[in-house]
């Protein structure tokens, strides 16, 4: 009996002791507040946070970081969900920003931390996507902007004896139709690559080029069928697949990864962020290979970020200093030397670290100033609440045609169907 | 409590200790009663916390609009309603129960013969034996990985196969059936080895006496397999189908590794293996519509107990 009893007694010590555990935590150091950061991906901020420590005495940082933003959005949404765990700054990506837009009540109005004088720090349309409707409320402070350029490799257009020189390949492309011509021009002396890797980039970066609106009217009403728009980028991709530029490999699949070595396809629209990707697929034995030129079309943009403070931070005022600091003009281009994400901020675009930076594997390509005119040619495009799941079926409709299992038409009409079954 | 009593115990005989004795049979009795419950405790403790709770929390948001945001009001049966209108759902059933069949059923088979292999007296029995266990080894997302290369398209190792025959290549993401041919293989790979182990198992505590009679009796090793092993097994059998029903029908690793790419979890450009766990983690966690998510989990759920009901019938009355 006695063993027992003690058996009963040490459970019921072990079961307490793991209640205990889990509520405590949470407690800063013992001299100073610890500031929490949630990001995904690389956001660079490691300079910064050691500069903002120092200048700021009994401050600690802490980055808690998820590799991928498929694996980010849901915790994040728990954290916020559930009251805790979400820390001080998180770290919001521009798609998954406009859901949160609905009910902004999850986050600290920065607007009540002065963040009102920095509107100029800012393109005017990253501000707007943090802002609500009515102009009341801030959620959040813009980061990065995907400033858009297109990638292509010189020795497979040397050898379809197109110019390899960026300026003059830029030039072969001012519009998608004449990428189109340039590609069949390719495809006719290269049977082993695709123009492009697969049909679904080049549609988004058309459709991002159409106007101020995608699937959704500002009103958040779905007017796929009716924005000319979608419809435009929808044949120009349909066309050049009928004109089988593309190499049909899916992005981010081992093929695609490794289509980048092997010279699979010889052009692919590359958001700034996504040159350290080519650079770490391709290898160091295919340095110089790959080159960076503007993109077909006036600016396009995909993804970029934004900081925001939780509701539950319990240090809110010094959360939203750190969020300032890191999205101000210097934060950014910092960022940008770090690890390529281009600035939101137009004195950050226009800093000379900025302009005059190169990167050496692309042959010394000029970046900063490829990506700063595609980003001053944007023009804001307000994305809507179900954009990411009817983007997935849009996307799937057009590998479907490059798969020849639909024909452009039924594939279209398909896409439309889901999307109203999605939106 | 124990010791005091013991000492006040003895030499005397007032009604107290009558009372303490009596209280003491209780104690016993309530103990002999209550302890074993105590002692399997932890397990349903547990298990009410990690299974039953989250459960019923599931069964809870998929009566509500529950957004990224969190919880945006009571719909009632809306979720269910929209799933049985869903044809992207009836799609992933469909897929899930076709890819369950073309794996499990070759499956189970090969795994039976493979454990009456190694049932013989062989050379070397025990590296044959550990030998069908090293797919279960590897994890999903290597063999996932590996044979997303052997069936790529255009540099394939199954496509070269086929080239070598004079078959044009196939585009194994693209049409259905070879799709679903491409992930059974990589489950039966892993799990044939898994179910020949269990069957061995179960062959070696069937009597050799009854092996004796047969040979006694002139019954060929065909003979025998089919009238006493398979019989003697049957148990066996049944808890290697309901646990394969459960795997098969929730098929979700394979599946999107072999898609593979950032449109993995829609399971192909028409959805053509796309399984129901995927649909669901597409709704829940790509959409973030975790209402229609959590209708999707709970309608898997049914499926499973449903199926394994049906396969315990079935396999009840294979006598």
């Amino acid at each position: 009996m006695r063993v027992r009893k003690l058996l009963a007694g040490s459970l019921a010590g072990v079961l307490l002791a793991a209640v205990t555990a889990c509520g405590g935590g949470e407690s800063g150091g013992s001299d100073g507040t610890t500031l929490v950061v949630k990001t995904f991906g690389q956001f660079g901020y490691d300079e910064l946070y050691k500069q903002y420590e120092s200048s700021h005495p009994g401050i600690k940082i802490k980055e808690e970081n998820i590799a991928k933003l498929g694996d980010y959005s849901p915790k994040l949404q728990q954290w916020l969900a559930a009251g805790s765990g979400a820390g001080d700054v998180v770290a919001i990506e521009e798609g998954v920003l406009v859901q949160f837009m609905g009910q902004p009540d999850k986050f600290v109005n920065l607007l009540d931390h002065g963040a009102g004088e920095l509107k100029g720090n800012f393109l005017d349309w990253k501000w707007q996507q943090a802002l609500t409707r009515d102009g009341s409320k801030l959620v959040g402070l813009g980061t990065d902007v995907g400033a858009q350029g297109m990638c292509y490799r010189t020795d497979l257009f040397e050898k379809a004896g197109l110019p390899t020189d960026r300026d003059e390949v830029g030039k072969l492309w001012p519009t998608w139709d004449a990428y189109l011509a340039t590609g069949q021009k390719f495809v006719a002396a290269n049977k082993d690559a695709g123009f492009f890797d697969s049909a679904g980039n080049i549609y988004t970066n058309i459709l991002m080029q159409q106007g101020d609106h995608t699937y959704y009217d500002t009103d958040n009403k779905l007017v796929i069928d009716s924005n000319p728009g979608v419809k435009t980028a929808w044949d120009q991709a349909t066309q050049m697949i009928a004109a089988g530029l593309s190499a049909d490999i899916a992005a981010y699949s081992p093929q695609w990864n490794a289509g980048f070595k092997n010279g699979k396809f010889a052009t692919i629209p590359c958001p700034s962020w996504m040159l350290a990707t080519i650079e770490k697929q391709a290898g160091p034995e295919n340095a110089g290979k790959w080159d960076v030129a503007k993109v077909p079309g006036t600016g396009a943009v995909r993804g970029g970020s934004f900081l925001a403070v939780p509701t539950q931070s319990k240090h809110q005022a010094e959360a939203a200093e750190l969020a300032k600091f890191l999205t101000s003009p210097e934060g950014q281009t910092a960022a940008f030397t770090s690890k390529n994400n281009f600035p939101s901020s137009p004195q950050a675009i226009d800093d000379t670290a900025v302009q005059s930076a190169t990167n050496k594997y692309f042959n010394d390509a000029p970046v900063g100033k490829i990506f700063g005119d595609s980003v001053k040619a944007l023009k804001p495009v307000y994305l809507g609440p179900n954009n990411l799941a009817i983007g997935d079926r849009v996307t799937a409709a057009l590998t479907a045609v490059e798969q020849d299992k639909l024909s452009a038409d039924a594939a279209w009409a398909k896409a439309l169907e889901d999307a109203k079954r999605a939106g | 409590m124990v010791a005091p009593l013991r000492t006040s115990a003895p030499g005397n005989q007032d009604p107290v200790p009558v009372r303490a004795q009596h209280r003491l049979r209780l104690w016993d009795r309530w103990d002999r009663r209550v302890s074993p419950y105590l002692f399997i405790a932890p397990f349903f403790v547990l298990y009410a916390i990690f299974g039953l709770y989250p459960l019923g929390f599931t069964a809870w948001v998929s009566l509500h609009e529950w957004g990224i945001a969190g919880q945006a009001g009571f719909v009632g049966a809306d979720n269910y309603v929209r799933l049985f209108g869903d044809p992207d759902f009836w799609n992933a059933v469909v897929n899930t129960v076709g890819m369950f069949i073309m794996s499990t059923v070759p499956q189970l088979l090969i795994a039976l013969i493979l454990a009456s292999l190694l049932n013989q007296k062989l050379r070397g029995v025990t590296l044959f034996r550990l030998g069908v266990l090293a797919p279960i080894v590897t994890s999903v997302a290597a063999v996932g990985i590996m044979f997303s290369q052997i069936f790529d398209r255009d540099a394939g190792l199954a496509n070269g196969l086929l080239g070598l025959v004079g078959v044009s290549p196939i585009d194994w993401r693209a049409d259905r059936l070879p799709s679903w041919f491409a992930i059974s293989t990589m489950v039966d790979w892993r799990w044939t080895g898994y179910n020949a182990l269990i069957y061995l198992a179960a062959m070696q505590a069937v009597p050799a006496v009854l092996y004796e009679a047969a040979v006694v009796d002139g019954a060929s090793k065909v003979r025998q397999f089919f009238s006493i092993t398979v019989p003697m097994i049957r148990p066996t059998l049944i808890f290697t189908v309901i646990v394969s029903t459960i795997g098969g029908l929730q098929l979700f690793t394979e599946p999107l590794i072999f898609g593979s790419g950032d449109y993995a979890i829609l399971g192909g450009s028409l959805r053509q293996f796309q399984t129901v766990s995927m649909y669901m983690f597409e709704n829940a966690f790509r959409n973030f519509d975790y209402g229609y998510g959590s209708a999707v989990a709970l309608m898997i759920f049914l499926m499973i107990v449903v199926v394994a009901a049906v396969n315990y019938l079935i396999s009840r009355r294979m006598r």
